[in-house]
């Protein structure tokens, strides 16, 4: 395959970004949010063309004995400290990246459509603009990443215009927090991988993804015994690396950027924090996937924190008030999915089921992203028109916006996992590989999918059915006074094109044959339902789509007092079981006070004391030589002469 | 020989134009240089040999290597040549606007002559050559009194250093009895002793004038100060340049087998001295040209440590340090000569508040002085990690760490001074800033250039690549 391809994916993103940031302001944010659209689309097209040749051009290059392989479009030496050390940066194909490169580029340029409508107005709609392209740039380099130091470069660069993107609105105090602490909370994990990457690095001599996936056993061998408290080298270097996608895709602990990241504008969230950033830690864990097979222990980490994180983030997610919050708290629990998924799909070094855990974690990834985006987009549409992110503002909107309600009821049903919707087949095979694994995953895990179904429909109810007093009020004052300034009002055209063509992708994006395009050996696998899963897993997800009717439908105390009956509970999750608080009371009480006030005070005083004396001395010796620039001539011939001498006489003893 | 020989076609082309021509046809003469310069620079490009090529007997070789530093020399030259041509166009030097331009390129010859010589005879004559046209070029300005104090302090300075390289090139030539490198390495190599070893220090101090080491630097400052400013833009970066790399030739080829007995130590020392004692004073200067005497004289310190660990990659790490501070010296350069055609000022309390009216001249300037001072990610940075790389990958004593910890003590030291430039021009508060004026396109074009190296440098690992494959 040709490098322009590639290269020109990578580049245009990047170009926009200088282009938009250097001199956005002097152009109208019309041509701006235009300019970075086409720059978009035409990536779109690039990347869609180089996914479709990686996997249907049936090149003997891309494909040999149907299987798939990985190939290396180009990868170049950037840096080269050492023979074995040397930076590189270089363009991976291979069917994950194909996938990436067929789910940001889609995802990235519908959000770029809909903010030229949402956005519309907004003060520094260029700089947003040129955020969005810096960020699509990062992605892409991560994604298509041929060493893990590339992927840490751009993983840090999706950190920060993660960052730039959740402070958007700089003005507000709420947001500037939050955008501090995902960065924050994110570095913090990243600090971990950086770890892991020595560790991994320093003992392979190896940075490059390809050698060390195609043979781990032989990569590995010189230090299968090395051990370090307890635990092999390999273990410490996994669970490491993976600590730093549990901060970027929010697992438990590092979870609570997130919800907090919802400060952003709208399509923000729904392409960086729902789509394509948070499922970094996934697209990580599956690109070193050969290495943490080796390690039984790395996936049971993996398993347990991401089933512990689903079921909290469902909890949380029953109870909250902000749409967005919602929609964030479901994001972190299918993420979960997605890592316990990748957790059960190996045991003992053997893939469990064909590797099913790995082709259904990726399918997830894919139907995740088009759907969650379609709901992100769909909340946008629904703040964009109400002025509020809480659902207490909303209901009975179907009348008022009926292409949002539409989509929003595919997105909604194929997360709840109805066939024939998206999320019906991913889910499935997900939970065909927890069973798959053990009996006990799979209970978890069919449970946390009938949460999902109940929260998103109680969403869904609450937001398009239950009554609104204000609305009907407000109907009647229109039929009296004969104005309709305050009635909310569908979107424009511009917000509502990607949430169709969204629906229409969550709606059959289950059918594609995905076995054969992304597995974990790149040898095809036939998908076929497992109905003893299936079955049962669809009347969950009836269920709880039914009990969300039942509460939620028509206006009734019946929420109210069901919270009631168990108080604790229900405020315990709507406080997301105060870890917040948690957080706050460990770095405030005992991090600032205890550990953090003596090390300032032992650098103003004497890091710094010691620096002045530094400068002091400096200066004085300054002071003092100064006379030795006369401006004589003469001076200036006899220092040279004596250096000269001095040099000759000393080197002359030394010898002698 | 082709570069040189397609030099000294320049120069004749250039300085039979400038006899023969009439009053309004020498008006182009600066043009027709820099279009023969940039012609000679890309004639470097395209003739690179594969193997050793000499002439004179062994007197002269030249490798891909050599190419690859008269490379870096000419582009420095040309840039320096682009910068001049507005100062070369205005009334006072008018008379003799060709005669800048054929010293320059005499000097030039000099210099190639010098870093490809085998034979000390040969570098002697490419050394003169290269000096005594220095001399008339720092007193070119002949109406300012400054101007000639400079001359003749570099005149007596220069005169006496040849006169103390000599007499250790015949203290050399008396013990080993021949003047080319490869027989004096052989006769060194068979235990020479003493007076090798003092014949080696005069040898050393004559460098240390022309790369301005302390203690052998004291011209520089009044120099610099008194030059007319493309003449000290040719001085501290193509001068000091091509006598490092002379510097280390003769080292290696002729006295590598008494580097461990005597020139580690007294390079070592020289280091030291050159970058604290150039550090210290340029922490006080007020005058631009002065401050970029003393940052000058800090850095021919920093370049000499390529040369202390006596390395393979030494060569190209003193290589790629020169070529990274040909261009953020005269990226300086060309702001400070701009702003002084423009306006006459070279004081720094003269640029507080550059930045409200000159935003671009500031940037440049500021994308300089932080390549000088070695902040990431530009290239000055890469350039000093380099050179602490091959200083410690020498001989790896223990010696050598404390050698780069002095070095990096010192680089905070010169960060201070660098730094006040930028506050002077983006901090520091000013009733009357220099107005915002447009500069030449000439003087714009260099420094574009100077910006895209320093940038580029900084970021593409290609070049310095290449200059570790050659080695």
């Amino acid at each position: 395959m040709e490098i322009t391809i590639p290269v020109l994916i990578l580049a245009i993103p990047f170009f926009m970004f200088l282009l938009l940031g250097l001199t956005g302001m002097k152009m109208s944010p019309r041509l701006a949010g235009t300019l970075g659209t086409i720059g978009m689309g035409t990536v779109l097209v690039l990347s869609y063309y180089t996914a479709f040749t990686y996997w249907f051009s049936g090149n003997p290059l891309f494909q040999a004995d149907g299987f798939r392989l990985p190939v290396e479009i180009f990868n170049m030496t950037w840096l080269q400290f050492t023979p074995a050390l040397a930076i590189k940066i270089g363009f991976l194909l291979d069917p994950i990246s194909a996938l990436m490169l067929v789910v940001i580029p889609t995802i990235s340029f519908m959000v770029h459509l809909y903010s030229m409508g949402y956005m519309h107005g907004e003060k520094g709609f260029q700089r947003y603009y040129a955020f969005l392209s810096l960020f699509s740039f990062s992605m892409l380099g991560l994604v298509v990443a041929t060493n893990i130091f590339q992927m840490y470069i751009f993983w840090e660069l999706v950190g920060a215009s993660s960052f730039l993107l959740i402070g958007f609105y700089y003005t507000l105090p709420s947001a500037v927090a939050a955008a501090k602490k995902a960065f924050i909370v994110t570095r913090f994990a990243d600090l971990g991988f950086l770890i892991g990457i020595l560790v991994l690095s320093f003992y392979t001599q190896e940075l490059d993804f390809l050698p060390m996936t195609l043979n781990p056993q032989e990569v590995f061998a010189d230090f299968g015994g090395t051990t370090f408290l307890g635990c092999s080298v390999l273990t410490w270097a996994l669970v490491l690396i993976f600590s730093g996608g549990m901060g970027k895709s929010a697992m438990l602990p590092l979870h609570i950027w997130l919800p907090d990241a919802m400060e952003g504008p709208t399509p923000v969230s729904a392409l960086i924090h729902a789509a394509t950033m948070v499922v970094a830690g996934v697209y990580l864990v599956a690109r070193l996937f050969p290495l943490y097979m080796l390690e039984d222990a790395a996936l049971t980490f993996i398993t347990v924190v991401g089933a512990l994180t689903a079921l909290y983030a469902a909890v949380v997610a029953c109870t909250q008030i902000d749409i967005k919050r919602i929609l964030a708290f479901s994001t972190i629990s299918q993420i979960a999915f997605m890592m316990v998924s990748l957790g059960v799909a190996s045991r003992g070094g053997e893939a469990i089921h064909e590797g099913l855990g790995y082709m259904a974690s990726m399918f997830h990834l894919f139907t995740h992203a088009m759907f969650k985006a379609l709901l992100f987009l769909g909340a946008g549409s629904l703040i964009h028109a109400v002025h509020s992110n809480n659902y207490t503002a909303m209901g009975g909107l179907r009348k008022y916006m009926p292409v949002t309600h539409i989509t929003f009821l595919i997105g909604c049903l194929a997360i709840a996992g109805i066939p024939p919707f998206a999320g019906f087949f991913s889910k499935d095979e997900i939970l065909v590989a927890c069973y798959a694994n053990s009996p006990l995953w799979g209970v978890w895990m069919s449970a946390v999918a009938g949460m999902t179904a109940f929260y998103m429909f109680r969403m869904y109810f609450l937001i398009f059915w239950w009554d609104n007093p204000d609305y009907a009020a407000r109907v009647k004052e229109q039929e009296a006074h004969g104005h309709h300034a305050s009635m909310p009002h569908e979107s424009p055209i511009t917000m509502t094109l990607p949430l169709v063509f969204l629906a229409i992708v969550a709606f059959c994006g289950g059918w594609i044959p995905f076995g054969h395009l992304v597995t974990f050996d790149g040898h095809e696998y036939n998908i076929h339902i497992d109905w003893s899963v299936a079955g049962p897993s669809i009347a969950i997800a009836a269920a709880g789509i039914a009990l969300a009717y039942i509460l939620y439908f028509k206006k009734n105390d019946r929420p109210a007092r069901m919270a009631d009956s168990c108080r604790w509970l229900w405020t315990a999750a709507h406080h997301r079981f105060y870890w917040d608080e948690l957080y706050l009371f460990v770095t405030r009480r005992i991090i600032f006070d205890r550990i953090c006030k003596p090390i300032a005070w032992f650098d103003r005083h004497i890091i710094d004391g010691t620096m002045d004396g530094f400068a002091y001395v400096t200066n004085c010796a300054s002071q003092a030589i100064k006379g030795l620039q006369s401006g004589k001539v003469q001076m200036y011939v006899w220092w040279y002469l004596i250096g000269a001498v001095l040099l000759g006489a000393i080197t002359a003893l030394c010898i002698l | 020989m082709k570069q040189e020989i397609a030099l000294l076609i320049a120069f004749l082309v250039v300085f039979l134009c400038d006899t023969f021509a009439s009053a309004k046809a020498a008006k182009s003469i600066p043009a027709v240089a820099c279009m023969w310069m940039a012609a000679v620079t890309v004639f470097g490009f395209i003739t690179v040999p594969d193997g050793t090529e000499t002439a004179f007997a062994g007197m002269y070789a030249t490798s891909k290597v050599m190419y690859a530093i008269k490379n870096i020399l000419n582009i420095g030259t040309l840039i320096v040549l682009i910068q001049s041509l507005k100062w070369a166009g205005s009334d006072f030097v008018a008379i003799r606007r060709g005669e800048f331009y054929e010293l320059i390129m005499l000097t030039l010859l000099g210099m190639s002559l010098m870093i490809s010589s085998r034979h000390f005879l040969i570098f002697i004559i490419g050394l003169e050559t290269a000096s005594l046209p220095l001399c008339a070029l720092v007193a070119f300005n002949k109406n300012r009194y400054e101007s000639h104090e400079a001359a003749v302090k570099y005149v007596l300075t220069a005169v006496f250093s040849s006169a103390i390289l000599l007499m250790g090139l015949s203290y050399v030539y008396g013990l080993c009895g021949s003047l080319y490198y490869d027989n004096i390495a052989l006769s060194a190599g068979s235990g020479a002793g003493v007076m090798l070893a003092v014949g080696l220090a005069f040898v050393i101090a004559g460098f240390g004038f022309k790369i301005s080491l302390v203690p052998f630097h004291l011209w520089t400052a009044d120099v610099y100060q008194g030059a007319p400013t493309p003449v000290t833009s040719y001085l501290s970066v193509i001068s000091k340049g091509s006598a490092a790399f002379a510097f280390l030739v003769v080292l290696t080829q002729a006295f590598g087998a008494v580097y461990a007995q005597a020139w580690e130590w007294m390079l070592y020392a020289l280091i030291i001295l050159t970058i604290t004692v150039g550090n210290l004073f340029a922490m006080r200067q007020t005058n631009m040209k002065r401050f970029l005497a003393f940052s000058s004289i800090s850095q021919a310190g920093y370049i000499m440590l390529a040369v202390v660990g006596n390395t393979a990659m030494g060569v190209s790490a003193l290589m790629f340090y020169v070529l990274v501070y040909v261009f953020s010296n005269l990226a300086a350069f060309g702001v400070i000569g701009a702003i002084e055609n423009a306006t006459g000022k070279v004081d720094m309390t003269d640029y507080n508040g550059l930045y409200s009216t000159n935003p671009r001249l500031s940037f440049t300037m500021m994308l300089a002085m932080f390549s000088l001072a070695g902040i990431p990610p530009f290239a000055g940075f890469f350039s000093k990690f380099f050179v602490f790389t091959s200083t410690l990958s020498g001989s790896g004593s223990a010696a050598l760490y404390v050698l780069v910890l002095i070095a990096l003590i010192n680089t905070i030291i010169s960060l201070y001074y660098y730094l006040l430039v930028v506050k002077a021009m983006f901090i520091n508060p000013s009733d009357s800033p220099i107005a915002t004026f447009r500069s030449a396109l000439s003087e714009r074009a260099g420094m574009w250039v100077c910006v895209a190296g320093i940038i580029g440098l900084g970021i593409a690992s290609y070049f310095y690549d290449y200059l570790l494959t050659i080695v």
